[in-house]
């Protein structure tokens, strides 16, 4: 597939290829073995894979904060310019910065305006239903509503490409799975194209269209596979048989070690 | 907090100032320590008492003295750390010379700054400001090296320019860092200003040396809790400013709630 057809395909998702890229760092060796994949706008595809196995990496080298030692990455916008959103392991919130001022950080950064600014971070507070905390500063806020507003921070400058690296992992499990559905919905709403790392099956069918399951490290691609769920992911779908039977599924595929 | 907690929480730190004097007073009185090597604490008293007009005048020079040295110390110190931590090269060229830079005692050093800058004020705001100059150093740096690398790569993601970067994350990251490297030059400041008066004349250090030479011991000590005072003053100063600037927002600033 050449890059016009993404260019065609592309609404407000970015395409990701991934063509032999390798990653070797000093004292761990090499963690990305001569990957190739790629991702079509709009996709929302979760990184599965066992701790350490180079899922970080992988996301790093798509939001341009590290180089590749071989191979290529190449990411191509649909329309204008390819604009990451980047959601970290923790909420990294700036902890001087209330959750408001948090979100217009990357509109301030590219020089917007501060009123301009922070009326589009309301939109965004209000998206991730965070609006009468918006004074609130970091160390006030709990652990889900930190990272909501980390999320509404990625969200702002309208990415076309979203990041996210385990962002839900150190949350309680209610928390875990109302930004769960959050994140669907934003992500059914906007369109973009999403890749989302995480090392739980669960969670990985529960959120993507499309799972690539990485074996430990070197990494390499062990499954590559779509979710035959139905588009509305909310509460009940995760006690239907259905979503059980594809969780089965990807297990039985690729026996992930135990986590500690 | 009412009176009553106000009393306990004062009577610790009051309790060996006054069983001290008490002693000092009673031994002088009865001779068991000669007058000339300790006052009585009534005399030193009387002494801050009588001499109370030329005291408050020196302590005003030497507190001015020892606030430019400081403020003299905190942006050299400062941009120099600032600096250093953008130019890996520049701090490995300077950065020991830093160190052993703050090694050299003042009182060797004074007398060269009279040579330099004569007799009077700039000598000892010199001298104030080379004892406050390295904790500011050292601290500003530590603290502009500490950012949190995710904090940065959050910058790095949205190509925030080397000034975004400065102005608005390792700055503000590192003033907990800055402020207790303040701290401690601010006590040290008042130190080097008293040092500096010594050689290059006026202030509680003119005070001191005067009175020794006088045999008034009573007021060298009058005059050394003067300049204890001034220090503790300039050191509660930098506490206010940084509970106001780090209140909302830093841990060691933070109400316990």
């Amino acid at each position: 597939m050449n890059s016009s057809s993404y260019s065609e395909q592309g609404k407000s998702g970015a395409a990701v290829r991934c063509e032999g890229i390798s990653r070797a760092f000093a004292g761990t060796g090499l963690v990305l073995d001569r990957l190739t994949f790629q991702i079509e706008p709009g996709e929302f595809v979760a990184l599965l894979g066992p701790s350490g196995s180079g899922k970080s990496s992988l996301l790093r080298l798509a939001a341009g904060l590290d180089r590749a030692d071989g191979g290529r990455m190449v990411i191509e916008a649909g329309q204008g310019t390819v604009s990451r959103g980047f959601v970290f392991q923790e909420a990294t919130l700036i902890p001087w910065r209330n959750a408001l001022r948090n979100i217009t950080l990357p509109l301030e950064l590219q020089g917007w305006e501060m009123e301009r600014a922070k009326a589009r971070a309301e939109e965004e507070l209000r998206r991730v239903r965070l609006m009468e905390f918006a004074a609130r500063y970091p160390h006030e806020l709990s652990g889900g509503m930190k990272m909501r507003t980390s999320v509404a921070r990625a969200l702002i400058t309208r990415p076309n490409l979203l990041l996210l690296d385990e962002p839900f992992a150190a949350l309680d499990e209610p928390t875990r799975h109302a930004l769960q559905e959050q994140l669907r919905e934003i992500w059914a709403a906007l369109g973009m194209t999403i890749l989302f790392v995480t090392h739980s099956i669960s969670e990985a069918v529960f959120l993507a269209n499309r799972i690539i399951v990485l074996s430990p490290r070197p990494a390499r691609i062990l499954l590559d596979s779509s979710i035959q769920l139905s588009e509305t992911r909310t509460a009940p779908l995760r006690t239907s048989v259905a979503y059980v039977e594809e969780v089965r599924r990807i297990a039985t595929a690729v026996p992930l070690p135990e986590e500690t | 907090m009412n009176l009553k907690t106000r009393i306990s929480a004062l009577l610790p730190p009051l309790l060996p100032l006054i069983v001290s004097m008490g002693l000092a007073e009673t031994a002088v009185r009865l001779g068991w320590v000669p007058a000339y090597l300790i006052p009585a604490p009534s005399e030193v008293i009387r002494s801050l008492i009588d001499d109370r007009v030329e005291l408050a005048v020196a302590a005003w020079t030497t507190l001015s003295s020892a606030l430019v040295g400081l403020l003299l110390s905190f942006t050299t110190g400062t941009l120099f750390a600032i600096a250093l931590s953008s130019w890996d090269l520049a701090r490995r060229a300077f950065y020991p010379y830093a160190v052993f830079f703050q090694t050299v005692p003042i009182i060797a050093i004074a007398p060269l700054l009279v040579i330099w800058f004569g007799f009077g004020q700039p000598t000892v705001i010199a001298s104030a400001a080379i004892v406050s100059v390295f904790p500011i150093i050292a601290s500003t740096l530590l603290g502009l090296k500490s950012t949190e690398p995710a904090l940065i790569d959050l910058f790095t993601l949205y190509s925030a320019s080397a000034r975004q970067m400065l102005l608005m994350l390792k700055i503000p990251f590192a003033l907990p860092q800055i402020f207790s490297g303040l701290r401690i030059a601010s006590g040290l400041a008042v130190v080097g200003a008293i040092v500096g008066e010594f050689i290059g004349g006026g202030g509680l250090g003119s005070v001191v040396d005067s009175a020794r030479t006088q045999q008034r011991i009573d007021r060298v000590f009058a005059a050394v809790l003067i300049s204890a005072l001034l220090g503790a003053v300039l050191v509660g100063a930098v506490n206010f400013i940084s509970a106001l600037t780090l209140g909302s927002w830093h841990t060691s600033e933070r109400k316990t709630s």
